[in-house]
Order: C-alpha cells, then structure tokens, then sequence
C-alpha cells in the first residue's frame, strides 16, 4: 500500500517543480483507498442494505418465518394498498406531519422571527438546554411520560380544568376521535425545539444589516418575514422539514409505547404494523411489502423536498 | 424601534413558553413519583411528604443495575468501532477521492432516509440465521450498520473541508497513507470523532427497535428497551412507573446536561450535515 499510495504523488511532486497545477488535477485516487472504505461499506452492507434488499424479496411472498414461503406475486402489495387497515395507518402517517412537521416549523420560524436573536447569555443555555430534552431522552421514555400527561388525572385535564374547560376532559388516548391528535402533541413535542433552536441559531447567522435596511425602507413585520426571514432561512427550514417529515412516516417508539396502535386501529401507523405483523402474526410477506411501500412513501415526499430547499 | 422591541418581549415570552412546555412531562413525573406507593396521583403537584424513596425501590423493581451495564457495554461495542471504520471511510471519500466513491455516497445518502422499520423483518432472520439473536454481540453489530451512513457522512463533510495538500506533503515526506492518516488526519479530525461519538452514545443508549426486536431478555436490552416489559408489568402502578422511567432516563439526561455545549454543537451541525 506505501508503494502505491505514494509513488503517484512522488511522480506529481517530480512535475510539481515547475507548476503545482497537476497536482491539484489528479481528482481520484488509487483503488487501494478502497481498503480504508472497506469495513464500513462491509457493515453497512450486511446489515442495512442486505436486509433490504431481503425486504424486497419477502414481499413477493406468502412466509409465516418458519414454513416453506410460497410465492404470491404482487398479492402482498395489493392488500397494502386495498385492506381498509393499512390503507388508514399510511393516512395516519400524513396526518402526523402537520404535529411533527408543520407546527414546529410555524412555531419555531415565529419564535425566530420575533426574537432575531438572543442577546442575553442565560436564556441561550436555559433555551439550549431545555429545548433539546425531548431530543435527549429515549422515545420510549417520551412516550410514558406522556401516557401519564394525557392521563384522565394528568396535567393535560388539569391545565384544562384550571382554564375552565372541565367540560372537555377526558382519556386523551383512549379517544377514538383525539387519540390521534394526542400522538401528534407528543410529536410536536419531541419537536419543537429542536426546530425553535435550529431556526434561532440560523437566524442569528442572517445579516444584521438586511434586517436594518428593511427597517429604514418602513417594511412592517410581516413584510420583512417574508422578504428576509424566510429566504434566510431556508436552508434551516429545509433540514426541519426534512428530518421531521421522516420521523412523522416513521414514527415508531412514540407509538408503540403510549397506544401500540389503539384504541381500535385509531393511531395505527405503518412503522407499528410493520412490528406486528412481522413479529406477532407472522405475516413476514405482508409486513415485508408495508416496509417497501413505507420506503418508496418516504422517498417519494423527501426527494422533492430536498430539491426543493436545496436550489437557490 | 419600539415595535421592534415589542416583538422581542412576545419573542422572549413564546421562548419561555416553549421551554415550559418542553420541561412539563418531566416535572409531571417528577411530582407522580414522589406521591406515596399505592397512592392515584392527579396532575402536578408538589407532595406534602416527598417520598424519596420511591426511586430506590424503583431501581429495585426495575433492575436498574444490570441494565446499566447491559447499555455501557453496548456502547463500549458499537461506538468506537463506529467512530474508527467511518473515519476511515470518511478519508477515503473526502482526501482520497476513491474511483466510484460516488456510488458509495448516493448509498448512504439513501441509508440515512430509510424507515429501519423496513429492515428489522428480515434482519431478525439474518440474524437467527447467524445463531445471534438474544445476543449483544449481535445487537452491537447491527447497530454498527444502522448508524454507519450517518457517521460516513459526517466524517466526510470533515475531511472534504482539509486541504488536499496535508496528505500530498505527507506522501512527499514519504509516510505511507496508513501513517499519514493515523498521525496526522487522525489527530486533526479528533473534535469531529468525538462530537460524532456523543450523538453514537445517545443513539445507541437510547435504541429501542433493533433492541426490542433482536433480543428478548430486557437485561440483555438497552435501557430504553427495557422500558417495554417494565410498562407492561408496572401499567398499573403510576408512581413507580414514573419513578422507574426517570430513572431509565437519568443517565442521558445527566451525560447531556454535563456536555450540554458540546451536544448542541453536534445536534445543530448534525442536523445541518445529515
């Protein structure tokens, strides 16, 4: 490896007396750089890409994990996409994003908006600090504290009550009409600050300068919003969407730990079924076709929205 | 100006609003746990009688000890292996520049948007198939894989930001790529290995899919997924449910708090990169 990795920049350091341009030209390596990417590539390899691909070849057959698996063709996906259940848990799924996604964003840009940035060094720790919580602690732990929170005796009710809305109260979870936008507060939770906190820290980085000639040209807050604030940031407000678009599709542990899908199938969503029905009905054809619908899914809403937040 | 400053104080208010909220579950638990065993606690409140005690007989039921180690010595297993294979990895894209390397990226690029859900199925397969299952070693070795993509890319945004000439001026002065990578690339990418080792320590501490599903025994489990069987028995019991979750969660809690600049840090520029 010394001798091949060396004697190219030997020979372009004998050229480089005179000029130091061709050793800037040689763009690749040598194939031996491979061996540095190698364990890397055999890990991710073996144990994301493979069981991926084995995803795919599951899904065209009807498997209980045990017996012989018997090819089925396309039936796996049919039932995806025609069964009522996993029709309504990829519905749930969409209707994730507006607590995981589009909430925290609006939250987070109108904190921003308002605050510019923040000048006193206490409230940059206490922000830091507390906003990134949700981010820190597992999500199972979320998910119980939460349980407790939208409790018949928990805070929720409790705030409710001392606003004068006893009417309201109720098992939040056990709901079959608020069930679901029960999940989506705890969703929101997890993700607020991080976005509130990406979204100041992108702000700060904006010219203080625009925002001072906006001022003198008279533009109102809103103006200004729009004009400065969401072009600046939007770069920042890609990554939220992004990273929170995924988390809403894929919401797993938040789910299976406050309501496993309950009640009834109210708050199913794909990433709990996939569990279930690989796991607890041996349905591994099934569960493996969910899991690609759920891939393209994902794929299908990132890929636009990354182009979209990336071109200028 | 005074419009401006207005919007400031609506600013700083909605700010302290939202870190109310964020903090609230967990003072909810906080004030569930300290009300008397046996006892239906209601909303937050402070007890008359803080029973204190409530968390160690919480670390009691729970089993807390073993988990402990169970979750150290899966991070002793997954974080330094990945932290050394996607620095190399990462050189060999970002400095070396390797033929087809773009291929290996649009892969992992691919990697970090996949729902892990899709691969937990036939990854439970490969794994009774390897005899691994119920094992660390086995969990340890998938979590490898799973965090691989995200750790490549970091490592490689580091090293496409070092000048070429480091590496050509170490190759004139003879040292071999090997040599030049362990004594001088190493050593300058330490603040990015080590920011990347603390979001691998979260991650893996707090694993609960490939935990839940590769291993049965919860003390073999990470913490986080031991919370599944501690749910399941103690449903009924909400103060030393509560008690036992705060317990489950100390320890990242005070890992964050301690390095509370440095998570930062790596979650506002991980966030960025990823």
């Amino acid at each position: 490896m010394t001798a091949l990795g060396s004697a190219p920049a030997r020979a372009a350091v004998g050229q480089d007396v005179a000029r130091r341009a061709p050793v800037r030209r040689r763009r690749h390596g040598s194939w031996s750089g491979w061996l540095f990417a190698l364990p890397a590539l055999v890990m991710y390899g073996v144990f994301v890409l493979r069981p991926m691909l084995a995803t795919v070849q599951y899904s065209f057959f009807d498997w209980d994990g045990i017996t012989v698996a018997e090819r089925v063709g396309l039936d796996n996906y049919r039932r995806v996409l025609t069964d009522p259940d996993l029709v309504s848990s990829i519905g749930h799924a969409f209707f994730l994003i507006i607590f995981f996604t589009i909430v925290p964003v609006a939250g987070g840009l109108l904190i921003a908006a308002l605050l510019q940035e923040l000048r006193q060094k206490w409230l940059v720790t206490g922000a830091r600090t507390a906003l990134f919580l949700p981010q820190i602690i597992p999500g199972a732990a979320a998910a119980i504290a939460w349980v407790w929170m939208l409790s018949i005796d928990g805070v929720v009710n409790q705030l409710l009550g001392l606003v004068g809305l006893d009417s309201v109260t109720r098992a939040w979870l056990g709901d079959f009409t608020w069930a679901l936008p029960s999940v989506g507060l705890i969703g929101l939770w997890l993700q607020l600050g991080f976005c509130t906190i990406l979204l100041i820290s992108g702000i700060g980085k904006i010219d203080a300068a625009i925002y001072e000639a906006a001022r003198l040209d008279g533009a109102g807050f809103f103006a200004t919003f729009r004009a400065v604030t969401l072009p600046g940031l939007k770069a920042q407000i890609g990554v939220c969407v992004t990273v929170t678009v995924i988390a809403a599709l894929a919401s797993f542990d938040v789910v299976l730990m406050s309501t496993q899908g309950g009640p009834g199938n109210a708050t199913m969503v794909p990433g709990v079924l996939v569990y279930q029905l690989g796991f607890t009905e041996s349905r591994v054809g099934l569960a493996s076709a969910l899991g690609v619908v759920l891939t393209i899914l994902v794929l299908v809403v990132i890929l636009p929205l990354q182009r979209f937040f990336r071109e200028d | 100006m005074t419009g401006s400053t207005r919007e400031r104080r609506t600013g700083t208010v909605l700010l302290l609003l939202t870190m109310l909220f964020a903090v609230l579950p967990l003072l909810s638990m906080l004030s569930a746990a300290l009300q008397p065993q046996g006892s239906v606690p209601s909303g937050i409140s402070w007890p008359s009688d803080p029973q204190w005690h409530n968390f160690a007989d919480a670390w009691r039921v729970a089993d807390i000890s073993p988990l402990l180690v169970s979750s150290v010595l899966l991070v002793l297993g997954v974080v330094p292996a990945v932290a050394l294979m996607a620095t190399m990895a990462g050189y060999a894209l970002g400095q070396l520049r390797i033929p087809g390397g773009g291929i290996f990226f649009v892969l992992l690029l691919f990697g970090l948007t996949l729902p892990h859900e899709a691969t937990v199925v036939p990854l439970y397969h490969q794994m009774r198939d390897y005899g691994l299952l119920n094992s660390r070693l086995g969990l340890v070795l998938a979590l490898i894989g799973v965090f691989m993509p995200f750790a490549v890319f970091w490592m490689r945004a580091h090293f496409q930001s070092v000048p070429v000439e480091l590496s050509e001026a170490a190759a004139i002065d003879g040292a071999s790529r090997w040599k030049s990578f362990r004594h001088i690339q190493v050593p300058l990418a330490l603040p990015a290995i080590s920011s990347m080792c603390l979001l691998l320590f979260i991650w893996t501490w707090n694993n609960f899919l490939q935990a839940i599903v590769l291993i049965d025994d919860p003390t073999h489990r990470t913490m986080s997924g031991a919370l599944l069987n501690f749910v399941g028995q103690y449903s009924t019991d909400v103060v030393l449910l509560n008690a036992g979750s705060l317990l489950i969660m100390a320890p990242t809690i005070v890992v964050f708090l301690v390095f509370q600049r440095q998570f930062s840090k790596a979650l506002l520029a991980g966030a960025v990169k990823g």
